[in-house]
């Protein structure tokens, strides 16, 4: 098994962390990862992106042209990545932000109202977790169970306990769409 | 991570932090370095852990003055670094120059980006002519270390030490944007020194009043002073070509073509290779780790059985040449370069392969 992940949305949103936490996560499950963020002159407002490779197996490239699973959470990046997704792959959107259907109709589409369910939780910039949420409960990537008892705690070391509180159940109730 | 650094376990790490520390446990007592993207967590990592450990970091006015603090520090026979990117490592080169004339240990990482000139931030191999003949004026090598994961980062970062230890002189990583950027997981082997590495009490300089003085200088104005001196550098080049040439091979026994790649290219031809073995060509994999001493004489063996070879790196022909300077007339040497931040797609690398397979006797396929 390899799925390649592209995490997409606009810099603030916590994308990168999305793709770190999703990393660690395989690292703490024994399987093999590698990560790799769009760098350089980025700010907030703009657009943002990273790749995450998992797999039971060596990674050779770890570039990613065709990713199996994207995760977007606005506009541009649906308009950017909706192409590369190889056929039968997942687009996993953010229609809280994107007032637009996916086009494509060789792959599956799960939507998410991320950050109506974020605010709901608490508040709206826990809008990554809960797309995070929905996609490990729908594909089973990684485990939630690892996210909410490893990874949170480790990539998000210094936070405060009310904010951790917050995403971990953020997180829950995005996995609870997929159940 | 720096609270505690959890040696010997798995951890996950950026590339330009993996090398950071393994500077830290291989020793490394001092830090110069000036920002530039893309390695700028590097220097980043290293101005909070050197502190830690109560060493020296110092942000320099300039790339010229972190390699020359390099050249002083060497000189009292302590272990220190600098790192940069690409038109920073030019500025750099006059220093590294003085320094192998000098015969002092130094190490350095260049993670490179996209050139010439201000170039751009993306990821690139362009500056393996730089690294791999010396870089600055003169007769002389640098050990260049070409790693294609984090785990090699930081395990040639720490071998990079003990080999500007054991021949006095500069070595160095030469790596690209992805290697510095990514995150994988890896171990955080403890630092156990290469055996038998050689004191350094009689030619580091210290306490003129306990020690007699000492001359360092890349200064010899008499010629046969000045030319033993390159000759001397010379022979101790030849022993590191016999000891230290480190490469890789993958399913080249019968192979019809073998890629040859570095760094980050050498995974994505893999994939290509996979992918074509899947499509029925006998593809196989040459992958040098040290750039300097390139592995010629292992390429030029698979010269012998092999028809074809195709060179995939982010310069435009620059191992290229190596390759064909390896295996004289003996194979086709096809050539599949990007630049300046362009990577190369697997599937287009493995339609090259079949265009190379396909080629008239006395064709070379090149993709641009």
């Amino acid at each position: 098994m390899t799925q390649k992940i592209r995490c997409a949305g606009f810099g603030g949103q916590g994308i990168v962390l999305m793709g770190r936490l999703i990393a660690y996560s395989a690292m703490v499950e024994d399987k093999h990862t590698t990560f790799f963020p769009q760098y350089g002159a980025a700010m907030r407002g703009g657009t943002a992106n990273c790749s995450v490779i998992v797999a039971d197996c060596d990674i050779a490239a770890p570039t990613v042209e065709e990713p199996d699973v994207v995760l977007i959470m606005n506009g541009p990046s649906l308009d950017k990545f909706e192409d590369t997704v190889k056929p039968g792959g997942w687009i996993f959107y953010n229609t809280s932000l994107i007032d637009r259907e996916v086009k494509r109709d060789d792959v599956n589409v799960f939507k998410v109202a991320a950050n109506e369910i974020a605010d709901e939780v608490g508040s709206s910039r826990s809008a990554n977790m809960v797309m995070l949420g929905a996609f490990v409960a729908k594909l089973r990537t990684i485990e939630l169970d690892t996210l909410l008892t490893r990874s949170l705690d480790a990539q998000m070391h210094g936070k405060s306990e009310r904010v951790m509180e917050l995403n971990r159940k953020a997180l829950k109730r995005g996995a609870s769409l997929a159940e | 991570m720096s609270e505690k650094i959890p040696i010997g376990e798995k951890v996950l790490m950026k590339g330009n932090e993996a090398m950071g520390e393994a500077a830290v446990q291989a020793g490394c007592m001092a830090y110069y370095g000036y920002p530039i993207t893309p390695q700028n967590e590097l220097t980043a990592y290293m101005s909070r852990r050197m502190l830690e450990e109560g060493r020296i970091f110092i942000q320099t006015e300039s790339e010229i003055g972190a390699i020359n603090m390099c050249y002083g520090t060497a000189a009292v026979g302590e272990r220190c670094m600098t790192s940069s990117s690409s038109p920073g490592m030019s500025l750099k080169q006059e220093g590294i120059s003085y320094i192998a004339s000098a015969s002092l240990p130094v190490f350095f990482v260049n993670v490179n980006r996209g050139g010439p000139g201000l170039g751009n931030i993306a990821p690139a191999q362009s500056d393996y002519f730089q690294s791999t003949r010396g870089g600055g004026h003169g007769d002389y090598r640098v050990i260049v270390f070409g790693p294609t994961n984090v785990q090699e980062l930081y395990d040639f970062t720490m071998l990079g030490f003990d080999v500007a230890d054991k021949y006095r002189m500069p070595t160095m990583i030469l790596a690209d944007g992805i290697l510095g950027q990514m995150m994988e997981p890896l171990v955080l082997h403890e630092y156990k020194p290469l055996p038998d590495l050689p004191s350094k009490a009689d030619w580091r300089l210290g306490d003129p009043a306990t020690k007699d003085p000492l001359l360092v200088t890349s200064l010899v104005l008499d010629v046969p002073g000045m030319e033993q001196r390159n000759l001397d550098l010379f022979h101790k080049y030849e022993e590191i070509t016999k000891n230290e040439t480190r490469y890789e091979e993958v399913d080249t026994d019968d192979a019809d073509i073998v890629l040859v790649a570095y760094g980050t290219c050498a995974r994505i031809a893999r994939s290509a290779m996979e992918q074509a073995r899947e499509e029925g060509m006998k593809v196989g994999l040459f992958r040098p780790i040290t750039l300097w001493p390139f592995p010629s004489d292992p390429l030029s063996k698979l010269a012998d059985r092999v028809e074809h070879m195709l060179v995939v790196e982010l310069s435009l022909g620059q191992m290229w040449e190596d390759v064909r300077l390896a295996t004289g007339l003996k194979t086709k040497v096809h050539l599949h370069g990007r630049t300046a931040g362009g990577i190369p797609g697997q599937a287009d690398i493995v339609e090259h392969l079949q265009k190379a397979l396909d080629s008239k006797s006395d064709e070379i396929v090149r993709n641009f």
